[in-house]
């Protein structure tokens, strides 16, 4: 009787969140496209049809397979630390002991750091002279000489990884002690009646229960490492030599140091599929505990 | 808990090793803020021994940082209230109301949260020039609601939804149109809900980099992460004043980290663990 009302309320209610979402995140996506077959160099008013022209010069250009490398290797190596560390350190946080509630509001803080801070911050950490990494590591007799962490390539693209776990790995806890906070205790006093070893217990009890929620912590930490962009544009700039370059900064300094908005937006396009194509493979292959996430939407 | 004491001597000293690798970087940070400039520039002392806040002066003698960091206030607040007043509108209907397409919409802002803003931040920055709003508060808000309204809208369609529904039906059959169910019995329930909403939406906007980097250019608008990256320095790098403006820009932050923990963890796990 008043459900068309009720739902004529609820499309006036909705208008202008959708609205704005569609002016500020649909539009700027379909203009992304679009931009990526113009020749448009914004300060000179440059603007002429490309079509295909800027992929073609893209798949050929050195400088975008490495960028996609970095992004990869990045994204690869610092998701499986955080979940790894998140993992022990959300176990470890789960018992109860006192002060539990202290530490674990403590262990949040590099999560809600400004990341600025967070690059600003291991930049001077690993000052190859003032450092206290340097300072630390010759005191315990590790190195002998000071070590250029952010100047030689093979170890700028750790030393940014090293800062990102150390920023994220946060949020991975948080979410999987509330992963761990809804296993049933009944079934580690199972496991423990039929004499499991905490491994077992770990392994057969724990770890099954706890797949959805990490594979989720999964997904969000992989989507947030491909666009990662203020921790490296600040710590190393993307070098040296392109080492740490990741399609992002790329993209940023084609869009805003050289003002070549069509080829930086070419770039884009190419980091949406890869994101995308990222994400769908991981929703797949979590089909099934997916399915059961989903099916409790709203 | 059966722990044997050995064990539980282990987990003791890991819980304090996660904790050292947790905060001492902060710590740092901290003490590097206090050193005078003749203690940065060697490294036998850890601690300062002559402590100084001259850093914390200069910051505010050397730019307009007082004027930066109402920008970051302003901009973060006005950021969480407007996210907060056209998510709760938008989460209602999705929560409670027979709207149809519900899971296409969901889907929708879940999507607009999981952009790389690297992919919306080339066209923004020419909406902005069209409009004029390069360096305004405007160009910054509007670029932040693109993250802060899907965040508002889906942990508030969750908290609205595990409300009872008998609240809402009852408030109806008692002659409440939709309109007041929702302003008189559903919003008042939903304090925490919002303040969760609230202040993720503010930390985020606080913390936020590459659209305030990209649309700001003068003290008119910048934000105090902005100016951390941009700090005046022609021949060295000034990392004691660095180290003072992170210390102002983080302090906020932890605050509000430790009065609102159990605020900021819901909000984190709603969308991951319900849906």
């Amino acid at each position: 009787m008043n459900r068309q009302s009720e739902a004529r309320t609820g499309y006036l209610l909705l208008f202008p969140a959708l609205f704005t979402l569609t002016l500020l995140a649909l539009c700027p996506i379909l203009i992304l496209f679009w931009l990526s077959t113009r020749y448009r160099v914004l300060p000179f008013g440059i603007d002429a049809f490309a079509g295909i022209y800027h992929y073609v010069v893209l798949l050929q250009a050195p400088r975008f397979w490495n960028s996609l490398g970095v992004t990869l290797y990045f994204a690869a190596l610092s998701v499986t630390l955080e979940l790894l560390l998140g993992l022990a350190i959300a176990l470890l946080l789960s018992r109860q002991f006192r002060g539990a509630g202290w530490v674990r509001a403590l262990i949040l803080l590099p999560w809600a750091v400004p990341t600025v801070v967070t690059a600003k911050l291991w930049d001077w950490i690993y000052h190859p002279d003032l450092g206290v990494l340097n300072y630390l590591l010759q005191h315990l007799g590790i190195t002998t000489a000071p070590v250029n962490w952010l100047g030689m390539p093979s170890l700028a693209i750790h030393a940014a990884i090293i800062a990102d776990v150390w920023k994220t790995t946060p949020f991975v806890v948080i979410l999987l002690l509330a992963g761990l906070a809804l296993v049933p205790p009944d079934l580690y006093r199972a496991a423990a009646l039929d004499g499991a070893s905490s491994l077992q217990t770990f392994v057969h009890v724990t770890l099954p229960l706890l797949r959805p929620i990490l594979l989720v912590a999964a997904l969000f930490r992989t989507i947030d490492a491909l666009r990662a962009f203020d921790l490296l544009y600040v710590l190393t700039g993307g070098g040296p030599a392109d080492a740490t370059e990741t399609l992002s900064i790329y993209a940023y300094k084609i869009l805003f140091q050289t003002m070549q908005f069509g080829y930086g937006s070419a770039i884009g396009v190419m980091m949406f599929a890869v994101v995308a194509m990222l994400s769908l493979l991981q929703l797949w292959l979590g089909r099934h505990d997916m399915r059961r996430l989903v099916g409790r939407l709203p | 808990m059966t722990a044997r004491p050995g064990r539980d001597i282990v987990s003791r000293l890991l819980l304090v090793l996660v904790l050292v690798w947790t905060l001492s970087p902060l710590l740092w940070q901290g003490i590097t803020s206090l050193k005078p400039d003749s203690e940065l520039m060697q490294l036998s002392p850890l601690l300062p021994s002559h402590p100084t806040l001259a850093h914390y002066r200069a910051l505010f003698e050397h730019q307009p940082f007082h004027r930066i960091m109402l920008n970051s206030f302003g901009i973060a607040a006005l950021t969480a209230m407007t996210a907060l007043v056209v998510g709760a509108l938008a989460a209602f209907p999705l929560a409670r109301l027979p709207v149809r397409g519900k899971l296409l919409m969901l889907g929708f802002v879940l999507g607009a949260t999981m952009f790389p803003a690297i992919l919306t931040v080339g066209p923004l920055f020419m909406f902005m020039r069209v409009l004029g709003l390069r360096d305004t508060w405007w160009a910054v808000l509007v670029s932040h609601t693109t993250f802060a309204l899907p965040l508002t809208i889906w942990m508030l369609a969750n908290f609205f939804r595990e409300l009872p529904e008998d609240l809402y039906r009852a408030a109806r059959v008692d002659g409440c149109s939709p309109w007041q169910a929702f302003t008189r019995i559903l919003l008042p329930l939903s304090r925490p809900g919002l303040t969760a909403a609230g202040v993720l939406a503010f930390i985020f906007s606080w913390t936020e980099f590459l659209y305030a980097f990209t649309f700001t250019a003068t003290e008119a608008s910048r934000t105090v992460p902005v100016a951390i990256v941009l700090f005046p320095g022609l021949h060295e790098i000034r990392w004691g004043e660095i180290a003072a403006a992170s210390v102002v820009v983080t302090v906020p932050v932890i605050v509000l980290v430790l009065v609102f923990h159990r605020h900021i963890v819901q909000g984190l796990t709603a969308g991951a663990l319900k849906g």
